[in-house]
């Protein structure tokens, strides 16, 4: 019986559970509802909980633990000579020996016959079922298949009906436990707030999921190369070795990506803090309510379009625009037309970048300017200081820990920023200082070097995880200092 | 007063006593005020300079992907090259592996009156069909062997670089061995448009298309399947997560340790870049739990776990929104805890919680980078039947697009972006009609 199907056996019980279990209380309580503890309807849930929690609960124990059970078990009759032989291998055997009982399952009774009479044709047999071996079996092999199938084929029967016992017992019990004064309402919702508390605890498990992932392979990752070559070197070079080759690994230099990095951020943070920072100050203190309740949202509509579409643009548009227009002025001032901008580079990546990040600069720091209190404006304004003056002198350092927050948190989206780099950076780890040139960035290369066909054991895939914990470790430093900085802030007018 | 109506020893004692007006600065004082004002607006302007720019940029190269040139010319299914010896009653594969682009090269070539010896002439004539007419020829033929010796009007696509010559994108400036297009190919495409072979068709195949390598024949159709698949499980997951773990936080969970955790952890969340989250999906759920590499359900998990802390953010607003006095009402009147936040706070903290549903969808549909590392960049032909066949997404396929070189495919790549951008459009107007619809202010 297949696992949606047995699911959903479960569920008809536990709707049945429902159905009986609300139904019994209305009886018990026979015309006088207020006889009862609770509602109907949570005898009814009651009933149904029962049916269905400790069934589906037994059902993921078996999910998990079956396969290792028999994995060991078919493990432990491997002949003692492969026995001995490196986990590697066994690994390869045992996966031999599972694609041969998938490869068994396919053939008829007869078919299966003839091949345990003669193990030599399994290869050739199996290939036409379209399960292809990377070699001959050896002859326990075959009999391991067939032991491997046969408690599969157990499993699976001893697993549904477990699950089926479970919930029609579970139902049963908590059928009879129906009374006029059980507290039905208290057990549902116990168990209500135990999922609310699992719900809320994803987030957890989510953050310490990212950390504990990156943080293995990584750990992989290092015992290849040393942890200092990788935070320290600064050549990028990860030859992609062929198949089998160990000794040249590659240099893994960290530097070069993060000065490509930060650069590209640096330009980002040059186009989007001015202009996020002016239009803030424009609409928070001169717009009228007219211009504002316009310009706002559709500056806002930047931050809504995919990152992917700016880095098209700047791939199709922004990149080839500037390599024509440092064209033409190079061929102005000197008479040779060409171009000192390349298409893909730090500046018309940091450029597309900082675009991006004008809503975000300009609608953080809008709401910590209003957050300024009016008295302060009124003194200011009322002591002779324009406008202009104002705000340079006194709501901007009184919003100043703010908007440095603000800040913070606009760089780390352009630290972590990925698909305008991939599209508009380049891939070359270079380390200079001319921004007309490409350079490429921590994300870019976790982008290249986990597509395409990967070997998970390679350094060079497993690079990517280093890098992530990397880019992790940085993002959340500065979000958390900005955090820090805008609650400190906000308490101070509060 | 006025300086006309003074008498002139009352003008004299005036000008004697007033002090010399200091010079404060007022004149530069203002000019800065002015100025600062000026940078403001032009910060605005240049924002809304390039928002303008860059959806001008896309739609302008690609709205012409909406429309596909196709050729419409009555095709000879010459039993000579289909099935030369007669065979296909006995080897049906036959009509699988015959020479079906040859059965509409010489289509075309009779059309046009190119002599059938002139080699060079004929590979031009080839040249100007697509080579997804083999398949389509295929079909017609397997589905209905009857019309092998007969001649039947076919419309089939044109080749991508007569497509972009006919809707005027090649500069014929250029010379004539560095264009895609001859000039002879060029008078052959007007001696077909005039006669009404050659025409503009909307482009159906962009949309129920999968991956192709010939730009003319590729399509957003399975990738919009794709997607669909990572929205409903998004949907299916963050939006039940979400207003659980919400509803915890807000209403439930007393001011301790583990709170406060979580909360931080939230924040946190919502700021990882999304790559990270593309890390986490590699490593947990394609490799530590074994699903498929390239898989709708990966892809979704992921976005769904990026998306959490989004609706998480906005479901706590709209629950802190709901005045505690419709809950004390409830409470006194002897719900339980739980009735109160169920019966009463989360319906009227709905139409926020869909909100920020919405928008968190939106963000997750224009996703891209993560989806790439979990090898979502794979060329998929076939519409996948479950959420567990390979699979693309209408970013990743505009991803893939921008990185092919030929003229062709940045048309359909823009064109996918405004398929995009359109989703995107309508699910943030839903997002606002619905807060505006049914917002209440207490």
């Amino acid at each position: 019986m297949s696992i949606s199907l047995l699911l959903l056996i479960v569920a008809v019980i536990g709707v049945a559970g429902y159905l009986v279990g609300s139904q019994r209380a209305s009886a018990l309580a026979g015309g006088k509802l207020s006889s009862l503890h609770s509602r109907p309807g949570y005898y009814g849930s009651f009933v149904a909980i029962w049916a269905m929690l400790p069934a589906v609960l037994a059902l993921l124990v078996w999910l998990v633990a079956s396969p290792i059970y028999i994995s060991s078990t078919v493990r432990d009759g491997f002949p003692d000579e492969v026995k001995a032989e490196s986990q590697a291998t066994q690994n390869l055997n045992y996966n031999m020996i599972g694609a041969i009982s998938r490869g068994l399952s396919l053939l008829t009774p007869e078919e299966r016959t003839a091949l345990y009479a003669d193990g030599t044709t399994a290869r050739t047999v199996l290939a036409a079922k379209g399960v292809p071996l990377a070699a001959d079996p050896a002859p326990y092999m075959l009999k391991a298949a067939d032991d491997l199938n046969r408690m599969t084929t157990a499993s699976s029967t001893f697993r549904s009906i477990l699950a089926l016992i479970i919930a029609v017992a579970g139902g049963a019990l908590a059928y009879r436990s129906i009374a006029p004064r059980f507290r039905a309402r208290n057990r549902v919702e116990g168990v209500m707030l135990v999922a609310l508390i699992g719900a809320s605890s994803i987030a957890i498990l989510t953050t310490v999921g990212i950390v504990a992932s990156m943080l293995t392979e990584a750990v992989h990752f290092f015992n290849a190369v040393p942890a200092w070559e990788f935070f320290f070197g600064t050549v990028w070079d990860p030859r992609f070795a062929a198949a089998g080759a160990t000794d040249s690994s590659g240099q893994f230099g960290l530097i070069p990506l993060l000065a490509g990095t930060l650069y590209i951020g640096l330009v980002a943070m040059l186009v989007a803090v001015p202009v996020g920072l002016f239009a803030a100050i424009y609409m928070s203190e001169y717009a009228s309510r007219h211009v504002r309740s316009v310009a706002k949202p559709l500056l806002e509509v930047l931050a809504g379009i995919p990152t992917i579409v700016y880095g098209f643009f700047a791939l199709v548009t922004v990149g080839p625009f500037l390599r024509d227009i440092s064209a033409q002025l190079s061929g102005l001032v000197t008479g040779n037309y060409s171009s000192f901008i390349q298409a893909q580079s730090v500046l018309t990546a940091g450029f597309v970048m900082g675009i991006m990040l004008i809503p975000y600069v300009s609608s953080l720091s809008d709401d910590i300017i209003t957050a300024v209190p009016r008295a302060l404006r009124d003194g200011s304004l009322g002591l002779g200081a324009t406008r202009s003056e104002t705000i340079k002198r006194v709501i901007l350092p009184a919003a100043l820990p703010g908007i440095v927050g603000a800040l913070l948190m606009t760089a780390s989206r352009a630290v972590g920023e990925t698909m305008i780099v991939v599209l508009a950076a380049g891939v070359a780890a270079r380390m200079q200082l001319n921004p007309f040139e490409p350079m490429t960035t921590v994300t870019v290369k976790i982008v290249n070097q986990l597509t395409g066909d990967l070997e998970f054991t390679s350094p060079q895939t497993l690079v990517a995880f280093a890098l992530g914990i990397t880019l992790f470790v940085i993002t959340l430093c500065l979000n958390i200092y900005a955090l820090y900085i805008v609650r400190k802030y906000r308490e101070q007018y509060e | 007063m006025s300086q006309v109506s003074m008498s002139p020893s009352m003008a004299a004692l005036g000008a004697a006593s007033r002090p010399e007006r200091r010079d404060i600065g007022l004149r530069g004082r203002y000019a800065a005020e002015r100025r600062f004002r000026l940078y403001g607006m032009a910060a605005i302007a240049f924002g809304l300079l390039f928002l303008f720019l860059l959806l001008f940029s896309v739609v302008s190269k690609g709205y012409t992907a909406f429309q596909q040139s196709m050729i419409t010319i009555p095709v000879e299914f010459s039993e000579q090259i289909i099935d030369k010896d007669n065979e296909r009653a006995t080897n049906p594969q036959k009509l699988v592996s015959a020479n079906y682009p040859v059965v509409a090269r010489d289509a075309l070539a009779r059309v046009l009156g190119v002599a059938a010896d002139d080699r060079a002439a004929m590979r031009e004539v080839n040249g100007m069909i697509s080579d997804s007419v083999r398949v389509q020829l295929r079909n017609l033929v397997t589905a209905n062997p009857a019309i092998i010796g007969t001649t039947q009007p076919v419309t089939f696509l044109a080749h991508g670089d007569l497509d972009s010559a006919f809707k005027g994108q090649i500069n014929l400036d250029v010379p004539e061995k560095d264009r895609k297009i001859s000039d002879r190919q060029i008078g052959w495409m007007n001696q077909l448009a005039e006669s009404g072979a050659l025409s503009k068709h909307f482009n159906t195949g962009l949309f129920v298309n999968g991956a192709s390598s010939r730009p003319e024949a590729a399509g957003v159709g399975v990738a919009l399947i794709g997607s669909l698949y990572m929205m409903l499980i998004v949907l299916v997951l963050s939006l039940p997560i979400g207003v659980a773990a919400s509803i915890y936080l807000e209403e439930f969970a007393p001011k301790n340790r583990f709170t406060d955790l979580i909360e931080v952890n939230i924040n946190n969340l919502a700021a990882v870049p999304s790559i990270v989250y593309g890390l986490l999906g590699l490593a947990v759920f394609v490799n530590f739990a074994g699903f498929p590499r390239s898989a709708a359900l990966v892809g979704g998990l992921v976005l769904t776990l990026m998306t959490l802390p989004t609706i998480i953010i906005a479901t706590r607003a709209a629950l802190k929104a709901v005045p505690p006095s419709i809950r004390s009402a409830a409470l006194g009147l002897g719900a339980s805890k739980m009735q109160t936040v169920f019966h009463h706070v989360l319906p009227l903290a709905m139409p926020g919680i869909l909100t920020g549903t919405i928008i968190g969808l939106a963000h997750a549909l224009g996703e891209t980078a993560p989806l790439l590392l979990i090898g979502m960049v794979a060329f998929v032909a076939d519409v996948p039947a479950t959420p567990m066949d390979p699979a693309t997404a209408l970013p990743v396929q505009i991803y893939m697009w921008a990185n092919e070189a030929e003229r062709a495919f940045v048309e359909r790549t823009s064109g996918a972006i405004i398929v995009l951008l359109i989703f995107l459009i309508l699910m943030n107007v839903g997002a606002i009609l619905l807060r505006r619809r049914f917002e209440r202010r207490w």
